[in-house]
């Protein structure tokens, strides 16, 4: 009964993800917590091409943006797919993760999700290449994310080299 | 029975009402206690939600009780008692007409329900009700209907003041002998245990007298775009002044208020809306969500969400709903002459937000009329706009290759950055060599001492001597200095944070005086003409840093500078966010304001309280006395931003009054008609600022009333005014 209950006030876009950063310093528990009160939103699946206005212009519908930090290649110190946009309030937040996630933004499907909080370093991918983890080992072509992914990249050049 | 309760309250899912009557219907024929038990809870509910100021929910309650007659749980005289003396606060006086407003309204909206049960038992009576209603919807004000009507045109749809076009249905109805066939009624297939039951009676109910801190809902205008004529094939579309009209508009309105949060399931919800074979149920949605988006004074739920709910909604019906979308939308476009600019605005934003998720594909030559006329009318303006939000969204080269060729005129200009002092041609500017300098020593990371010395070699052409004592305003200094350090930072909307942030103190510096202020705002705008957006963020950013303040904003927006910009989208979001920060701003400080005083209260019951406790009595003594402290210096702070929010308001009814009146009297020396394409926008961006801000500016009504709207004033202008104070009668 209670179950049912609760469906009639559900509210599952905000509902905080499964992702959790594996380089979090804090205790357990700590970034669950933070990321009930956050004010900040993780984007992805960004092109590498879309610009801070672009993402500005969008997240404002939700409310007034705080400030945007463009993801970044950590080798080549360039936007490499993803952002943070931060709010001043949680309620314009929570409006993003129930109205602009999921839709597009530069022609592509973006997805957001809770964030614990800028810190220095965060803006920087994490794949051995530079860029994001999940552009190391995709298999698609995706012209707008530098093409295959970096392992596919390798082989390719490593069997051109070979032959 | 509160599980019961709560798992059925209607307020939650009122669209199902019909549903829940039946059960407590069957419940109440098995177990009379249960019956009375739930209609005293009910009673109780309602006495609750109209002490709260909740009056749509309690609409619901009211209309499930009513449909507690027709199954058998309420008996019908006492339900016609409870209407006859919501009826009677037509009779009180000196009452907010918004209050009679609703108990009629209440009253009426229940009929499409229970109508012919009430009719078949108390004919005299219900004669009589209707009779009173009718006689004080006649007697009625309706100063407040043009201000909340999307369009000024009278066809192809009337929109009507939403108790008029109720009436009109109630009329019908009645006409039809209360023949309704829309509703889903359960009960009926029950009707031979139901009809065995024994009914409740209600218990007198006395509506709550008039509190002067009541907040009784706004009137509203009924939205309509659709007739029987729209829906080429399939079901007809049921008249404006039928009840199933009435009907189905107040079910959708009720699934979009419950599962706003949940736009997947709000979509389903609408789109499997019981009885849809029988209805365009396509065209009663998308005019449904339309009306709302449209809502003035505001929407009743935030913007983007209905932007999202169309596009829900088009994946769920690929191929009907984007058609009826579309059609909606060429309608819209063909009614812009008519269109209230603030509506305007809202389909500028949903139409650009909606195309950036379809590549932008759209049938842009179907609009060519356009092009033929001047570009200050609303057809053209609004392409225009719609562009430059596509382009936003987007980037310049792909509105270029989006539209036709012939709609090159419309597109917006590239957002690149003016640079005065670019190259070599700039050298007979006074401020270049300078400029170089500055550049320079920028480049280098000067100090702000080093750079404010540079600085100090910047002629004044303010002045007559070289003596530059003083913090005297200098333009050329502001403008040599903010002109190369944008420059610098061209690059992106956080570069030029940035540079911001670094060189603050030198931009508080050179912007001391209310002259600084506004030259600096002229200097941002010169350089970034081309992109609005970073105009309205950097203004955003100096506001936040206090680098300039809201009153120089406002100034600086109807300023002679500014006039050939005046019906530009962008002015009006900067000048309406600013208005925002400021409300914002007083009311945190208000917050802190009653946050300090909660505390200290705590902290003086404390200290009653461990009375004996003399070391605890010092420190309790000492804290309280800091909380004073600081409740005073809170105290002052609130007073003096609520005065700046005064100011704030005064100086822009104060501008507009002043560019309407320049306006009316030229066009009388001149015999010119005044309803120009500028005065519509200037009248209604007036109106705007009334209705967006409603809530702050009723604090200030006296001195508005005293200062700047008295009975000199235009009667144009006036009237503006006089329709504001209307909505709240």
């Amino acid at each position: 009964m209670s179950v049912k209950l609760h469906a009639l006030y559900s509210d599952s876009y905000v509902d905080i993800g499964q992702y959790r950063d594996q380089h979090f310093k804090g205790q357990l528990g700590e970034q669950e917590k933070l990321l009930k009160q956050s004010h900040t939103l993780y984007v992805g699946n960004l092109s590498f091409y879309t610009t801070e206005e672009q993402v500005h212009e969008l997240f404002s519908k939700s409310g007034d943006v705080k400030r945007i930090i463009i993801g970044l290649d950590k080798v080549k110190k360039t936007a490499c797919g993803f952002c943070f946009v931060e709010y001043y309030t949680r309620a314009d937040a929570e409006n993003a993760m129930r109205f602009i996630n999921g839709t597009r933004l530069d022609d592509r499907i973006i997805r957001t999700d809770w964030d614990a909080g800028f810190k220095e370093g965060r803006q920087y991918g994490r794949g051995k290449s530079g860029g994001q983890v999940r552009d190391e080992y995709r298999q698609d072509y995706d012209p707008a994310r530098g093409g295959y992914g970096k392992l596919a990249q390798h082989r390719t050049t490593e069997a051109l080299n070979s032959f | 029975m509160s599980l019961m309760w709560e798992s059925m309250s209607a307020r939650l899912l009122p669209e199902k009402l019909t549903v829940y009557t039946t059960l407590v219907g069957l419940l109440n024929a098995r177990n009379y206690n249960f019956g009375g038990e739930f209609v005293e809870a009910m009673i109780r509910q309602l006495k609750e939600t109209l002490k709260n100021n909740f009056y749509n929910e309690a609409v619901y309650l009211v209309r499930f009780l009513s449909d507690l007659v027709n199954c058998h749980v309420i008996a019908a005289p006492s339900m016609v008692a409870m209407f006859e003396n919501f009826v009677s606060v037509t009779q009180e006086e000196d009452v907010p007409q918004v209050r009679s407003d609703w108990f009629v309204y209440v009253v009426l909206s229940c009929l499409p329900w229970v109508g012919k049960e009430l009719y078949e038992k108390k004919d005299v009576e219900m004669d009589r009700l209707l009779s009173q209603i009718e006689g004080y919807l006649q007697r009625r004000v309706k100063t407040h209907v043009s201000m909340l009507q999307v369009w000024t045109a009278e066809k192809p749809h009337p929109q009507e003041e939403y108790l008029d076009c109720l009436w009109a249905q109630i009329q019908k109805l009645k006409k039809d002998r209360w023949q309704e066939r829309h509703i889903l009624r359960p009960y009926i297939a029950f009707d031979s245990v139901l009809c065995e039951a024994l009914q409740h009676n209600l218990p007198p109910f006395t509506p709550p007298g008039h509190m002067p801190d009541a907040q009784y809902p706004m009137p509203r205008v009924v939205f309509r775009i659709f007739d029987y004529t729209d829906a080429p094939e399939g079901p007809v579309m049921p008249g404006s002044h039928s009840v199933e009209r009435f009907v189905i508009e107040e079910n959708l309105h009720c699934i979009i208020k419950t599962h706003w949060k949940e736009r997947k399931t709000c979509a389903a919800q609408l789109l499997s809306y019981p009885g849809k074979n029988k209805i365009p149920l396509n065209y009663h949605i998308v005019e449904v969500i339309f009306g709302e988006l449209f809502q003035l004074p505001s929407p009743p739920h935030i913007d983007v969400m209905y932007t999202t709910l169309l596009i829900e909604l088009c994946k769920l019906q690929p191929g009907s709903l984007p058609q009826v979308l579309a059609q909606a939308t060429e309608m819209l476009y063909m009614r812009l002459d008519s269109m209230n600019t603030g509506c305007m605005d809202r389909l500028i934003n949903w139409f650009s937000h909606h195309l950036s998720n379809f590549q932008f594909r759209w049938s842009w030559d179907d609009w060519a009329d356009c092009l033929s006329t001047d570009q200050e009318k609303p057809k053209p303006k609004f392409v225009k706009e719609v562009l430059e939000k596509c382009m936003r969204l987007s980037y310049h080269q792909r509105i270029v290759d989006l539209v036709p060729a012939t709609f090159s005129a419309l597109i917006p200009a590239e957002p690149v950055f003016r640079y005065k002092y670019a190259d070599e041609s700039a050298a007979s500017l006074p401020g270049y060599a300078i400029s170089i300098t500055v550049g320079n020593a920028i480049k280098n990371r000067a100090s702000n001492e080093e750079i404010l010395t540079i600085l100090k070699e910047v002629p004044n052409p303010n002045q007559e001597d070289d003596d530059d004592e003083g913090e005297t305003f200098n333009p050329l200094k502001i403008d040599v200095f903010l002109q190369t350090l944008l420059h610098l930072a061209a690059k992106s909307f956080s570069h030029s944070f940035s540079a911001l942030g670094k060189f603050h103190e030198i931009l508080k510096t050179l912007t001391d005086s209310d002259e600084g202020k506004l030259h600096i705002l002229k200097v941002v705008y010169e350089v970034w003409k081309n992109h609005p957006q970073m105009i309205a963020v950097l203004v955003d950013k100096m506001i936040r840093t206090q680098i300039v303040d809201c009153a120089a904003v406002a100034n600086w927006l109807f300023s002679q500078d500014m006039a050939h910009e005046f019906s530009r989208l962008f002015i009006w979001e900067i000048l309406h966010s600013t208005i925002r920060k400021m409300n914002k701003h007083v009311q945190k400080i208000q917050k802190e304001l009653e946050e300090a005083k909660d505390k200290l209260e705590k902290q003086q019951h404390k200290r009653v309280s461990h009375g004996d406790d003399e070391d605890m009595d010092k420190n309790s003594e000492d804290e309280e006395g800091q909380l004073e402290e600081q409740i005073e210096r809170l105290q002052e702070k609130v007073e003096s931003a609520q005065s700046e929010q005064k100011n704030l308001f005064l100086v822009i009814f104060q501008r507009f009054i002043m560019l309407m009146t320049e306006h009316l009297v030229r066009c009388e020396t001149g015999s010119v008609d005044i309803s120009t394409p500028w005065y519509k926008n200037c009248i209604e961006r007036l109106q705007q600022i009334f209705l967006m801000h409603h809530v702050t500016i009723q604090q200030y009504m006296g001195t508005l009333e005293n200062l700047l709207f008295t009975a000199e004033l235009d009667h144009h202008i006036l009237a503006v005014y006089q329709q504001f104070c209307a909505l709240q009668l």
